[in-house]
């Protein structure tokens, strides 16, 4: 396979620049770590909305079942998760976490985290991807949030006050550099994952049920499986992205960090669309410019930032609906390797 | 709470229940009319039961009685909806399906972020003094959900002799039959949009004036009525009046018996697990005719 120099130069530049970060910025780790969390958060969503077309409200659900099982491995190895979040959420002072705890707490927690997400994309989605259309969207939606108040409500993880994230032992340094690196490698693994996902034949059957799922049916794909194998890729991904999201905001609350699903689930919806549905290139690009903008209106908006948000989802999704990418190779259309004749312009007829 | 310490059909629930049913009901014929003439499944349906509410509310700061909200509030949010319309959401009328979920989605957040930026997020109730009705002794009831169900069903009743006899109404039914048609023969299908939009809005602050009283609002109340509305029209179907009302209120008596069964916290689990349900109810029944949800 010959692939170009330039791009073997891009991709390298870009995990430089992944690596050293930490250390160019060092002012903004947690948005650093952050923004490649939502990097994962668009990618995952753009391989059931983009590619196969199903468009999902709640793949926050995902996101909040690993929150939740990796900080249950985490405390739950080491003391009683009922007794921990009775402890207002988890009392700092009376839990304590060593340096071997703290560790060996991630390294179960996350592995686990994606697990329980792909086990729950398996099980929803073999219920409700028989749906089409907005009524799976809407569906999801009910789900994302069910599954939040459910956790809210939930005495033994610390119902609606939420808990705790181990707090991290002061020997083992600057912690969220480390949840950088595992964000950041988490976000690389993704987008790899995906990225050969969509060279093979099942990224073909994809984009097959995308454009008529009938068809792709008549066929002889097994679309049911193909739907459900897609999801819980989503699944799994997005249940290991909750796991260091939890550690990242240090504190689970159900509604506003776990199944966020008025932030983070139409975040990654709108990160995805800005950048460019159906494109592997979008959701990251859409990622870094959302991050950015959300962190200049947190800034500088003050007390209104959220009106802003809410105000440029509908700007975007009502004009701007084909996303970057999409924008460009109508513009450029030779760059996406799209052969236009540029011969004689015809003379109009007389 | 144990199941033997009360009787899980308790009247009082089951009355209250379909009190707060009729405004669901109310809410959820607004969702039908906007689908089924505009092909819009508009989430920011609840956000408008809110405006409502906060409109009554305000009545009710400058010391108006609230239930002249149920008047006004139909009034500024004829012209919200009808404003919305004309800005966002006539680009999205004939797009994609998705386009529009998300782009009322995306009012629906606005709507609300802006309401708890002005108003903060504190739990109101507009006070109405109109007292307790004792039924047969043990059955309490305030009077003001009572005039609360009655006049949701009175709005919903004008409604349909408005749709059935009016002008203008034939003309929105003749659109949801058959857009092309309708502009063959001289409907500003363009006209009637804003207008179908701005009635949808219009019966929903009145519901929500009546929340606001009977009931309460905060700016997060929103989503909850547009997936109950939504439920209801998924079971009843577009345009059966009768099984909007019956859904409505088997909706709300439902609800009020699982928050006492499963305990107040699980209320909202409920509604939306139940959303899922019924959702994954109807897409089998279809699938065993090949058919699918879409």
């Amino acid at each position: 396979m010959n692939v170009p120099i330039q791009k073997i130069a891009g991709y390298a530049a870009l995990l430089v620049f992944g690596a050293a970060a930490p250390y160019l910025f060092p002012a903004y780790h947690a948005q650093l770590a952050e923004l490649w969390l939502f990097v994962v958060f668009a990618l995952t969503w753009d391989l059931v909305g983009g590619q196969m077309g199903y468009n999902s409200f709640g793949n926050v659900l995902f996101v909040g079942v690993g929150t939740y099982a990796c900080a249950v491995m985490q405390v739950g190895l080491f003391y009683n998760v009922g007794a921990y979040t009775a402890s207002d959420g988890g009392n700092a002072t009376i839990f304590t976490f060593n340096v071997a705890q703290y560790l060996t707490g991630l390294a179960v927690g996350l592995p686990v985290a994606a697990v329980i997400g792909g086990l729950v994309a398996i099980f929803f989605g073999s219920i409700i991807l028989g749906m089409r259309g907005h009524y799976f969207a809407i569906c999801t939606l009910g789900l994302g949030v069910a599954a939040g108040q459910i956790f809210a409500g939930w005495e033994w993880v610390g119902a609606g006050s939420g808990m705790s994230s181990p707090n991290a032992p002061a020997k083992i340094g600057d912690i969220t550099q480390l949840l950088y690196y595992l964000a950041f490698g988490l976000a690389v693994i993704t987008f790899a994952v995906i990225r050969w996902l969509l060279t093979t034949r099942f990224g073909l059957a994809l984009n097959a049920i995308r454009d008529d799922e009938d068809k792709a049916e008549a066929m002889g794909l097994p679309t049911k499986r193909i739907k459900v194998t897609a999801w819980c890729v989503a699944g799994i991904l997005l249940g290991v992205s909750g796991g260091i999201l939890g550690n990242l905001k240090r504190f689970i609350d159900p509604i506003d960090v776990a199944f966020a699903g008025e932030t983070y689930g139409v975040w990654m919806v709108l990160m995805a669309i800005l950048g460019g549905k159906g494109t592997i290139w979008g959701p990251v690009i859409g990622a870094a410019i959302f991050q950015v903008l959300k962190e200049v209106f947190w800034t500088y908006l003050l007390g209104w930032q959220r009106v802003a948000l809410g105000l440029m989802i509908v700007l975007i999704v009502v004009f701007f609906p084909q996303g970057i990418l999409g924008w460009a190779r109508e513009k450029f259309p030779e760059m996406f390797g799209h052969r236009i004749d540029r011969g004689p312009a015809r003379e109009p007829a007389e | 709470m144990l199941l033997s310490q009360a009787p899980v059909i308790s009247a009082d629930l089951i009355i209250n229940g379909l009190l707060v049913g009729a405004i669901f009901a109310l809410a959820a014929y607004g969702m039908a009319l906007v689908w089924g003439v505009m092909n819009i499944i508009n989430i920011a349906q609840g956000e408008f039961v809110m405006l409502g509410g906060y409109v009554a509310m305000i009545l009710f700061w400058n010391g108006i009685h609230p239930l002249f909200g149920v008047v006004v509030a139909p009034v500024v949010l004829f012209f919200v909806g009808w404003a919305l319309y004309r800005l966002v959401v006539f680009r999205v009328v004939d797009r994609d399906l998705f386009v529009s979920l998300l782009a009322t989605f995306g009012l629906s957040i606005l709507m609300q972020q802006l309401m708890n930026t002005v108003f903060t997020g504190n739990i109101q109730t507009a006070q109405s003094d109109l007292g307790t009705l004792q039924l047969f002794g043990t059955i309490s009831i305030l009077n003001i959900k009572i005039v609360a169900f009655v006049m949701a069903i009175a709005l919903g009743g004008c409604l349909v002799v408005f749709l059935r006899y009016s002008r203008l109404g034939q003309a929105i039914r003749a659109t949801s039959q058959n857009a092309r048609a309708a502009r063959v023969l001289g409907v500003d299908t363009d006209h009637l949009y804003a207008v179908t939009f701005g009635l949808n809005a219009a019966i929903c602050g009145a519901a929500g004036a009546l929340v606001a009283m009977a009931y309460n609002i905060h700016p997060y109340i929103g989503l909850p009525y547009t997936i109950r509305a939504f439920m209801i029209v998924i079971v009843a179907g577009l345009g059966n009046i009768a099984g909007v009302i019956l859904a409505g209120l088997g909706l709300g008596a439902a609800e009020n018996v699982a928050s006492f069964v499963l305990g107040a916290e699980f209320q909202l689990a409920f509604t939306f697990g139940l959303l899922v349900v019924v959702l994954v109810w109807r897409n089998t029944r279809l699938a065993a005719k090949r058919q699918y949800l879409k």
